[in-house]
């Protein structure tokens, strides 16, 4: 039981972690995305267009599929999706300067209805009775484990047993903190995030950053969205049911506090929390929502705790939210 | 000097007849020429708002010249960019510094630079270098948001240099320091110039450009006005070219007649939101028809000091007593807010540092704004505009505002002239106690002795001036008495006439190393 809460958890958690780290490594270039719930929901619906012209292409039949392929083709689909969000989104606010704000609201706005639109018309293309289309096939290619990870009892079903995306998040998560914190490269775009007039006096080209660092941010996050689709909802897409975890995920930024490697401890324990009202006994339809609320209570209360501790490595960078323009007097 | 005068002096950079424009009516700079040799220190002087800066960010790369050429070392160059300007190893310190808070003085100093591996312990190794080889004291460990402003100076001087800048151009170095600490980074600037190097400093304190630069470069509205030997100038002469009319620079200090307490301030003590202590068991008194200076570094608690007395700031202990002159009854004003001092018939004004968020309503008119301090007057419903109309034409008139009218928003008028319509609002409430911050700051010449001058009459009259100044020279001309304050607590209290400019410099800092436990700094 506590194995399969524990399991239950990360596989809740990975969404959030890709969101996150997105979000963080946008942040990071002083970019507040709010697109972020957009920019994932468009990844999701991405993914699942390329994996369900693929699936249609062999015929719908599990032998003539290349596995390479089945995973290939969304995880590409999803990555170029979210990009292009991310790309609307750099091009409203580094280049137009347009508020970050609304303009991240815009993207979650648009990018839900984008999909829904494709969501509604593939459902429309399959005329299947449900709502919703099950990519059962392209998802089994992507929950293949490792094969030893039975053998090993506990150990082998927290540690091992997961579809290859949670690694990857993992990851990807780590790479990104080694990137902010041990090269130049992080170094630059923390101080383009944190006072772009003084990264531009430095010779750093500041509009670049802010792109290519909300671009990738969006295409990690778009994997977030992937990863509900085929692992956590094993492959059926139906419209609406990604629910608030782009919003979870931005408020998993705070409560890691702008570090990559504490969201993926904070995206597990989001992923307990949102789970826990399945393991608590005797629980009321409306004490279950209630319990649904504890990530935002714990995101509320380290922000109470930071806040109150003041140390400046803890702060948002300087900038976030702010645009930049070279001759502003 | 042999040096410098004998060499052949090789020019660094050449600016040709360079015009900038911000816009289609603001002329930053006019055709602008100008050389800077090796080897020298060249002072560009010049009044706020005489396009100094704007020209010296054309050659940091920061903004691109309208017209003109830039030549570097001889040959033409297009900067376009921060950094072309340190492939041409021209480096510029600005007056607001440009750190990152959240970084490392190291981490700031290689911020940017693109030369093979990412190697901070390389790096540090080479800034320490750089610091023993000119006598710069650095921790390259330490955050810049715990570095006092001199030590962030230091980082930003070291940044420059790191990058291999043999021309480096400071903007208002001085403006934040010390007297002791601006002869230090001085000392270091002879360094570098003996070392060959070119070095212009933006400024405008005469004094400094004396002692310092080898020749003077004079703007004045944008145009270039010619550029002199500093050994071969002084001061008249300098502010002649900078203001374009003679102009006498004394202030005429009156002695205090008979002078009575009016404030007496008792021992009090103030924590602000975090929980640090920003005004330290102050106690002091100010006195009738006399000016009190208040120095100190920028930040050590002048803000909390004047907000506390005006009703602004909550106190965790101590009193403020106000002398009433006509029943000579004494009145404790803490923890009172400004309406309740005004309604107990104290009349105290106070300008603000912060003129358009704390004086004046910048998106309104002048009469407005004069309006603010008498709207509660009369029995109508309707407000009388009437008095604060005649009370706007008057400053106008008197204080030589410069203003399409009398309804513009005080916001689109410059600084020198908010601050006008600002000090002759709260001069016209006839006040006994006027207290005054950065008064002149961001001013010309002009205004500023205008300031001053005005001052010095409601002096005459009897009134009790605090005056909060960041220049020493200043301070120690117009203020009778003069109060130091470091980190939140009185560190003396001098007489302005037999004092030192130097002394007051020593007890600004002192509070920091006579061992009494205080870290707030």
């Amino acid at each position: 039981m506590i194995v399969q809460f524990i399991c239950r958890a990360i596989l809740l958690g990975v969404p959030l972690l890709y969101g996150s780290t997105g979000e963080i490594v946008t942040e990071k270039s002083g970019h507040l995305n709010l697109g972020i719930p957009g920019i994932m929901y468009v990844g999701a619906i991405s993914g699942v267009i390329g994996s369900f012209l693929y699936e249609n292409a062999c015929g719908n039949s599990l032998d003539s599929m290349n596995g390479v392929l089945a995973v290939l083709i969304p995880l590409l689909c999803a990555v170029l999706g979210s990009t292009l969000m991310g790309l609307i989104y750099s091009f409203l606010t580094a280049t137009l300067r347009a508020n970050q704000n609304v303009t991240g609201l815009a993207i979650t706005t648009f990018g839900i209805g984008l999909g829904n639109f494709f969501g509604g018309s593939l459902i429309k293309l399959t005329d299947s009775e449900m709502p919703s289309i099950a990519l059962t096939k392209t998802s089994s290619f992507f929950s293949v484990k490792l094969p030893f990870a039975d053998d090993l009892g506990a150990f082998g079903e927290i540690f091992l047993s997961h579809d290859f995306l949670t690694y990857l998040a993992i990851i990807i998560a780590l790479v990104v903190a080694f990137v902010l914190n041990r090269t130049r490269v992080g170094l630059n775009l923390r101080a383009v995030g944190e006072n772009p007039a003084t990264a531009d006096a430095a010779g750093i080209n500041v509009i670049k950053y802010k792109y290519v660092a909300t671009c990738l941010g969006s295409a990690i996050a778009g994997l977030g969205g992937l990863q509900y689709v085929m692992s956590y909802a094993n492959g059926v897409w139906s419209n609406n049911a990604f629910g608030d975890r782009g919003w979870m995920a931005i408020a998993l930024v705070i409560f890691a506090l702008w570090k990559p490697s504490t969201a993926i401890v904070g995206s597990f324990i989001f992923g307990a929390l949102c789970n826990a009202n399945n393991y608590v006994q005797g629980l009321g339809a409306e004490t279950q929502e209630l319990f649904k609320m504890l990530p935002y209570v714990v995101t509320i209360i380290v922000l109470v705790i930071t806040s109150m501790r003041k140390k400046r490595e803890h702060q948002p960078p300087a900038s976030l939210g702010l645009s930049y323009f070279r001759e502003e007097r | 000097m042999e040096r410098g005068v004998d060499v052949a002096k090789q020019p660094a950079i050449e600016l040709k007849n360079i015009t900038k424009r911000f816009g289609a009516k603001v002329i930053a700079n006019k055709n602008v020429n100008l050389t800077a040799y090796r080897g020298e220190i060249l002072s560009i002087l010049g009044e706020n708002g005489s396009g100094k800066t704007t020209l010296m960010n054309m050659i940091a790369g920061i903004y691109f010249p309208d017209e003109g050429q830039i030549f570097v070392d001889g040959e033409e160059a297009t900067i376009t960019s921060p950094k072309d300007a340190f492939d041409y190893r021209i480096g510029m310190i600005h007056q607001h510094f440009k750190l990152v808070d959240v970084f490392s003085a190291a981490e700031n100093i290689v911020l940017g630079i693109e030369n093979g591996k990412y190697d901070l312990k390389k790096s540090t190794a080479d800034i320490k270098k750089i610091s023993e080889q000119y006598g710069f004291d650095i921790d390259t460990e330490k955050k810049i948001y715990s570095m006092s402003v001199s030590e962030k100076q230091t980082v930003e001087i070291i940044k420059v240099l790191y990058r291999g800048a043999d021309i480096l151009i400071l903007d208002e170095p001085t403006a934040v320091l010390t007297p002791q600490e601006t002869e230090k980074l001085f000392n270091i600037l002879r360094n570098m110039r003996d070392d060959g190097k070119c070095i212009i400093i933006i400024t405008h304190k005469l004094h400094e450009v004396l002692s310092l630069s080898d020749r003077v470069a004079v703007l004045r509205k944008g145009e270039y006005v010619g550029t002199v030997n500093t050994a071969e100038t002084n001061e008249s002469e300098l502010t002649e070219m900078m203001v374009g009319k003679k102009i006498a620079l004394n202030i005429e200090r009156s002695e205090p007649k008979d002078s009575q307490e009016r404030l007496i301030v008792n021992g009090i003590t103030c924590v602000d939101r975090q929980g640090a202590t920003v005004l330290d068991d102050i106690s002091f008194s100010a006195k009738s028809g006399e000016i009190l200076g208040i120095a100190g570094i920028a930040g050590s608690g002048q803000r909390e000091l004047l907000e506390a007395i005006a009703g602004l700031q909550h106190l965790s202990s101590g009193e403020i007593l106000y002398i009433n002159p006509k029943t000579g009854n004494k009145e404790n004003l803490r923890d009172k807010t400004p309406v309740q001092i005004r309604d107990m018939g104290v009349r105290l004004s106070f300008v603000p540092e912060d003129r358009l968020g704390m004086g004046l309503v910048g998106n309104m008119d002048i009469v407005d704004n004069m309006m603010l301090r008498s709207y509660t007057k009369g029995h109508s419903m309707f407000l009388q505009r009437k008095a604060p109309k005649d009370l706007a034409m008057k400053i106008i008139n008197d204080l030589e505002v410069v203003t399409p009218g009398a309804n513009t928003p005080v916001r689109r008028l410059s600084g020198g002239n908010v601050q006008k319509v600002l000090v002759g609002r709260e001069i016209a409430a006839s006040p006994t106690v006027l207290m005054v911050a950065y008064p002149v700051r961001g001013l010309d010449i002009n205004s500023s002795y205008m300031i001053y001058n005005l001052l010095n009459e409601q002096k005459e009259n009897g009134v009790s001036i605090i005056f909060v100044g960041e220049d020493l020279d200043v301070l120690l001309e117009l203020c009778d008495r003069i109060m130091v304050i470091g980190s939140g607590r009185i560190t003396g209290i001098v007489d302005a006439r037999t004092t030192s400019k130097e002394e007051i410099g020593l007890l600004m800092t002192k509070s920091k190393f006579d061992g009494k436990e205080n870290d707030n700094g």
